[in-house]
């Protein structure tokens, strides 16, 4: 099935829209004050670029874009919880004794 | 079937214009909010809003058939992950010393070691 043409329209602007959001997030990224200010703003980015992923597979009807979204999403936690750990610990794994 | 087409486009342009409006107020709060745990209130709950939103449209677009079962899937993921990647940046900024707004304390504070 081809993509409608009003659906291009729309989702072509909603990817520039989410571009420049990306954008502002990194003006937090750069200025944020704390270490999880930024790690908060990268968070952000992510969410925006699965958002972007899954607008770019409604654009040109290739649902394989779907998957990359989930792949961004994995990558993005996954990011998250890493650096939450070494932020609390000094050390992404710790030994207990 | 022409009537079915529509009501599809439709719905995909309504559910990406409430993503796109969703994922436009997190960055508004992320760029306004005063303190780190507010911007985080922000981020996870109206950004993750919107990309559901944008999952549900892919949904919409696909089908149940293809690459609709996958958009469902990073629905689940998104609502698992989000507020555990929230709840442990929470925990790392007030272990490091972030400081709180105002009168607000961090529940349970002496047996949270």
């Amino acid at each position: 099935m081809a993509t409608d043409a009003t659906v291009v329209a729309v989702v072509d602007a909603a990817i520039v829209l989410a571009a420049v959001l990306s954008l502002l997030c990194g003006y937090r990224a750069v200025r944020g004050p704390t270490v999880p200010d930024r790690v908060v703003a990268l968070d952000a980015i992510a969410t925006n670029v699965v958002a972007i992923a899954v607008l770019f597979a409604i654009k040109t009807d290739r649902g394989l874009y779907v998957t990359v979204a989930l792949v961004l999403a994995i990558i993005g936690f996954l990011s998250t919880v890493a650096v939450a750990k070494f932020v609390t610990e000094g050390d992404v794994i710790v030994r207990q004794e | 079937m022409v009537a079915a087409e529509a009501v599809r486009t439709w719905v995909v342009v309504a559910l990406v214009v409430v993503g796109s409006v969703f994922l436009t107020v997190g960055t508004i709060g992320l760029l306004r909010l005063p303190n780190v745990y507010n911007r985080m209130h922000a981020t996870s709950k109206p950004a993750t809003i919107g990309a559901v939103s944008v999952f549900l449209a892919g949904f919409a677009h696909f089908g149940p058939g293809g690459a609709g079962l996958p958009s469902l899937v990073g629905i689940v993921f998104l609502f698992l992950t989000v507020p555990t990647g929230a709840h442990m940046i929470a925990r790392a900024a007030e272990r490091t010393g972030v400081p709180f707004l105002g009168s607000v304390t961090w529940p349970g504070k002496s047996d949270d070691e």
